[in-house]
């Protein structure tokens, strides 16, 4: 290690030599996994480390503060409905899923469960070791066909082509994948190492990311398609 | 000058009023310096020593701190904002006109506030995708990453509770828009949609309403729930190291 970093350990004004007074095994809870490798004092590598972007963050945000002024429009009248009326961006992916399914499958259902999905993964206990999706090529493989066929035809009927794309761009990345998973190092052969949970949450964030961009700046009066570099009359 | 400066201030931190407020000397031993963080109540929650690892930008890119800290900008910006505020139709929208043209450097604070929010909303998604990619939820972390999921939820919901109170057209439509989706909530949806908007449009009851969640049981429930976020974090260990940083150093 360099010179001007204070390391952890013993320094000249410890009161005494710490000795073991309990051995903590691997069944009790307080675990750490892992080597700890070498460690550093907080104080005070972590907080000026913090300090330095906390002011490089607040300088950026008092510059953006100063030259970029919040939008206010006319005073609200419920009996003047904007056309197309839009909710925060956060919220316009699901929007753009309301423009798809019924009301209850997209604004109750389909939050309901990411919601659900998001908090059972640390305890949904399959492949914790992450292994890795074509571990079992020729198994898995069938499987992959059935479900992004079956997910693509349901897309499809239902016309949800913005959902369709991100999904059908994954699958292919993860198609392509396979087929060099036995090459040289890679891009493609680091992406056929990744586990099956590696590759839903990457589909789930492209078809999120693609709803919320499309209903950001692709949707026009009554949600059709617009293209954000042509001005309309709205 | 720099040197004259640092003995300066060395001397300040021998003095008896320096050690009565900071309950400890120079930190210049690992004993006093582990003081200065367990000893404070600002940073008691941080462990006193960190992995080397866990301390690149690549670990963590900040993200959870720099959440913190644009909480903080809210929170400062937010009590500010409160004073120039009538939670009241048509008032609040008043308001916002006077924050334009009356109050002094009152749409710069506007601003900050606003940039601020949609910045938080974006940095705890992308904190929470981080972490799902770097394995930070596996065990021992498990309740931690629920806590997070939550967290999320509370900055959304803030988020979307302070949209509506400008009181003008943008923030009146997307609230309805938002709202109209409960009602498709089998059974329970109108009741729980008049419960939210005390009665059954957007009007002066729904914004008193927001505004009460948005100025004080939201950012409650949301300290409490990241000071046990901080807390945990330490708790289990620190963050989570993949085998892979090891590579190359060791």
């Amino acid at each position: 290690m360099e010179k001007n970093k204070i390391e952890t350990g013993l320094s000249s004004d410890a009161k005494k030599e710490p000795r073991r007074v309990v051995f903590v095994t691997k069944k009790a809870s307080a675990k750490v996994v892992g080597e700890p490798g070498p460690q550093l004092m907080t104080y005070p590598h972590l907080l000026i480390r913090e300090a330095i972007a906390f002011q490089v963050l607040v300088i950026a945000m008092v510059l953006v503060a100063l030259l970029w002024d919040a939008p206010l429009e006319q005073l609200a009248n419920p009996l003047l409905t904007p056309n197309p009326a839009k909710a925060p961006w956060y919220f316009l992916g699901l929007q753009e899923l309301l423009h798809f399914f019924p009301p209850f499958v997209a604004g109750i259902l389909i939050p309901t469960l990411v919601v659900i999905a998001l908090v059972v993964i640390p305890y949904f206990n399959v492949n914790v070791e992450g292994e890795a999706i074509w571990s079992r090529p020729a198994q898995n493989l069938r499987i992959v066909l059935v479900t992004v066929f079956l997910l693509l035809a349901f897309l499809a009927v239902f016309h949800a082509w913005t959902i369709f794309l991100p999904t059908a761009l994954v699958a292919a990345l993860l198609l392509f994948s396979y087929t060099a998973r036995a090459g040289e190092n890679g891009l493609l052969q680091a992406l056929a190492r990744k586990p099956v949970s590696w590759w839903v949450m990457t589909w789930f964030i492209a078809v999120a990311l693609c709803l919320t961009v499309v209903g950001t700046f692709f949707r026009g009066p009554g949600w059709s398609w617009v293209w954000p570099w042509r001005t309309h009359v709205g | 000058m720099a040197t004259s400066f640092q003995s300066v201030l060395q001397n300040l931190r021998e003095t008896k009023v320096w050690k009565s407020i900071f309950r400890r000397g120079p930190a210049n031993t690992n004993r006093t310096r582990s003081l200065a963080v367990f000893g404070n109540l600002f940073l008691h929650w941080l462990p006193v020593k960190v992995r080397e690892k866990s301390l690149r930008v690549r670990a963590s890119y900040y993200l959870g701190s720099i959440s913190f800290l644009l909480f903080i900008v809210l929170f400062v910006t937010g009590i500010l904002l409160m004073f120039y505020y009538h939670p009241a139709t048509p008032h609040a929208y008043r308001d916002m006109k006077d924050l334009r043209f009356v109050v002094s450097n009152g749409v710069f604070l506007r601003n900050l506030h606003r940039l601020a929010a949609h910045l938080m909303v974006f940095a705890v998604f992308w904190h929470m995708f981080h972490v799902f990619y770097r394995g930070g939820y596996k065990p021992p972390h498990e309740f931690n990453w629920v806590i997070g999921v939550v967290l999320l939820l509370i900055t959304l919901f803030l988020s979307y509770t302070g949209y509506l109170l400008p009181w003008d057209q943008l923030a009146f439509w997307a609230v309805t828009v938002g709202t109209n989706i409960i009602s498709a909530m089998p059974f329970v949806g109108d009741k729980i949609r008049f419960l939210l908007l005390g009665g059954n449009i957007v009007g002066e009851n729904a914004l008193l309403r927001f505004y009460v969640l948005h100025v004080v049981i939201l950012p409650l429930v949301a300290f409490l729930l990241i000071g046990i976020h901080f807390w945990r974090v330490q708790k289990d260990g620190g963050l989570t190291v993949k085998p892979k940083d090891d590579d190359g150093k060791e």
